[in-house]
């Protein structure tokens, strides 16, 4: 693939929110680029930051409470710093987002067309008409049966899998560059979900959609990610490409998370490898790197916050935040047996 | 599976009926819904059965008409050889003990009014079996178990997280030394990390109290690495049933083989392959 200009590009995001209890750092110094025509997974459990960051791009943060810092350019224009009446110009035309829950985004007293259509009209200079025949060929394109049909559907008359559809027809109406997807698959019953996840390689592949897919689940990221961030406790602790993150991990973390899945074509291994303990309060995270505590190999230096920078020679496009030697986490890896597939024959 | 003898729960053409009324918005179910539609399975002493399906499959109500917390419209449901099926709630009550349940969301089935300690308490006192300082010496004993602390005892469920949220429900389930947990999606709500650590206290408490798992879940990976056997559910039926190595490796029902397709391949380079496979 001929690598071409980032599209969006975070740099040193940080969002904390004031609570009652004290302040939370729920983003602590982020950064991804995400280029053209690609899709970049931040994946992370509850708590890692991965939506906080995506919302923060979206605008949907902002308020009295929060405090933002860094920067996030989206095709030539600064997101953070952006009046309302900018970000509304870009919302939903360039960038649009799709979440777990299609109600968030569907309103459940307005026929599904209608919303497409007041969608475009809001945004485009188009008659009624023009607005509902690109609704119908949205709702076609991402494989509703009979669109035309269904268009004048509410959306309570539609199964789950149709209403995940229905949302992304009405994110797509604008024709935006960036699609970003938090959790698009996770309240799908798995065969809908490798529906959908075909839907959104199509996408990509064929209208070069860019794609920022926010997720917890590493399987859902081996099947459609071409990059990915792993997130940990507001932090990115790994940036790499899906490959380099599946058979080359170099944090424990990522580790624990590709060593904690389970296999449907694989006999059972005796234990299923598990990370001890929790995830740390944000309220008063620990000292140096967020993992440590849970960490079967940290030592002195680890109370100091490593950089995620490149360690490994061969390649320099694999970011990690961990002290640990290279060598050392190849042996480490290989001893215990956890995280790192196989490279396969 | 045992070899001999007679299964600890035996199910027989269980159905479990909803009845759809006449109202506007059911009338497409003019029959009633047939939730569960004759079911036939066993669960030996010892054994894990797995229980895979979609939702609206009829996993749930399956579970709960086992544990007749409804009320199954026909069939037979015998535990330890005795029917439980029409068995009045009086009749019931000591053989509860025996059966206990686990859920998805720990937050729902725990009292937040109640302190931790009386919340894993609560069936021993409620059977009579220990009081006072031996009550608090067994649930200290229980929270010890599940990998809480003692500490743990006069918190609420809202101090915890979802994962040691679902270890109080664990330690209040195995708190009468039950033969048989019926555990309806345990894991479905927690971050992978923390799921791995109740499957494998779910493991570790099998081995040492002998109890036998109904164990319902979507996520099929997670099943495979837990159940003996596996039965896969689609609209109120058992479609097929095996060994899990039989269901996963050797799928011979077209749902099974479609359900198991669908599942996402956690490796790259496989995944890849197998999308150049199908000619995409």
């Amino acid at each position: 693939m001929i690598p071409r200009d980032p599209l969006l590009e975070v740099r040193d995001l940080a969002v904390s929110f004031n609570t009652e209890e004290g302040s939370v750092q729920a983003v602590d110094g982020v950064g991804l680029e995400l280029r053209a025509g690609e899709v970049l997974a931040v994946v992370g459990e509850s708590g890692s930051g991965k939506s906080v960051t995506a919302m923060t791009l979206m605008g949907l943060t902002r308020g009295p409470n929060a405090a933002i810092s860094g920067a996030a350019t989206f095709e030539g224009t600064e997101l953070i710093g952006a009046d309302d009446e900018e970000l509304r110009r870009i919302r939903g035309n360039r960038m649009a987002m799709i979440f777990q829950d299609p109600m968030s985004s569907l309103d459940p007293v307005y026929r599904v067309a209608d919303q497409i259509v007041e969608q475009i009209q809001a945004h485009r200079d188009v008659g009624s008409a023009e607005a509902r025949e690109r609704a119908i060929e949205l709702l076609d394109a991402v494989g509703i049966p009979a669109a035309a049909k269904r268009a004048d559907s509410y959306p309570h008359e539609f199964s789950g899998g149709m209403r995940q559809r229905a949302m992304i027809a009405m994110a797509l109406s604008l024709e935006p560059s960036l699609l970003i997807a938090d959790e698009p698959t996770t309240a799908l019953d798995v065969t809908v979900q490798a529906q959908i996840i075909e839907l959104l390689r199509g996408l990509n592949r064929d209208r070069d959609l860019s794609i920022l897919l926010i997720t917890h689940d590493i399987g859902v990221v081996a099947e459609i990610a071409d990059r990915v961030a792993v997130m940990y406790a507001g932090r990115i602790v790994e940036y790499g490409t899906l490959d380099e993150i599946f058979y080359d991990p170099q944090h424990p973390y990522t580790w624990g998370l590709l060593g904690s899945l389970t296999r449907i074509d694989r006999p059972r291994p005796r234990r299923l490898p598990q990370i001890p303990g929790m995830p740390p309060s944000l309220l008063a995270p620990p000292q140096g790197c967020h993992f440590r505590p849970r960490c079967a190999h940290a030592f002195d230096r680890c109370l100091e916050v490593p950089a995620l920078e490149s360690r490994l020679a061969d390649t320099p496009s694999h970011f990690d935040r961990c002290w640990l030697e290279p060598a050392r986490k190849r042996e480490l890896r290989e001893v215990g047996d956890q995280g790192a597939l196989e490279e396969p024959r | 599976m045992s070899p001999a003898g007679e299964p600890l729960l035996e199910v027989r053409d269980l159905v479990k009926h909803f009845p759809s009324g006449s109202g506007l918005l059911f009338n497409r179910h003019a029959d009633g819904i047939k939730a569960v539609d004759g079911v036939e399975l066993t669960v030996a002493a010892g054994e894990t059965l797995g229980l895979v399906g979609e939702s609206g499959s009829g996993k749930s109500t399956l579970c709960r008409a086992v544990l007749q917390l409804v009320e199954p419209t026909s069939g037979s449901v015998r535990f330890e050889g005795r029917e439980l099926v029409g068995l009045r709630p009086r009749q019931l009550r000591p053989l509860r003990r025996q059966m206990q349940m686990i859920f998805q969301d720990p937050q729902a089935s725990l009292n937040p009014r109640r302190r931790v300690g009386q919340i894993v308490g609560g069936p021993i006192r409620l059977h009579g079996l220990a009081s006072g300082a031996e009550l608090r010496r067994r649930v200290d004993e229980l929270l010890d178990r599940v990998g809480l602390s003692p500490e743990h005892y006069d918190r609420f469920p809202h101090e915890f997280s979802g994962g040691q949220r679902q270890r109080i429900g664990i330690a209040r389930a195995i708190a009468l030394k039950p033969k048989l947990i019926v555990a309806d999606e345990p894991v479905s709500a927690l971050d992978v990390s923390i799921q791995a650590q109740i499957v494998n206290l779910l493991d570790d408490l099998q081995d040492e109290f002998g109890l036998s798992y109904l164990f319902v879940a979507h996520d099929i990976g997670v099943v495979r690495h837990i159940a003996d056997r596996i039965a896969v559910m689609n609209e109120g039926r058992i479609v097929e049933q095996g060994t899990a190595d039989q269901v996963c490796e050797r799928p011979v029902d077209p749902y099974t083989k479609k359900l198991l397709a669908a599942v996402p391949v956690p490796d790259p380079r496989e995944s890849r392959a197998r999308r150049e496979g199908a000619g995409q």
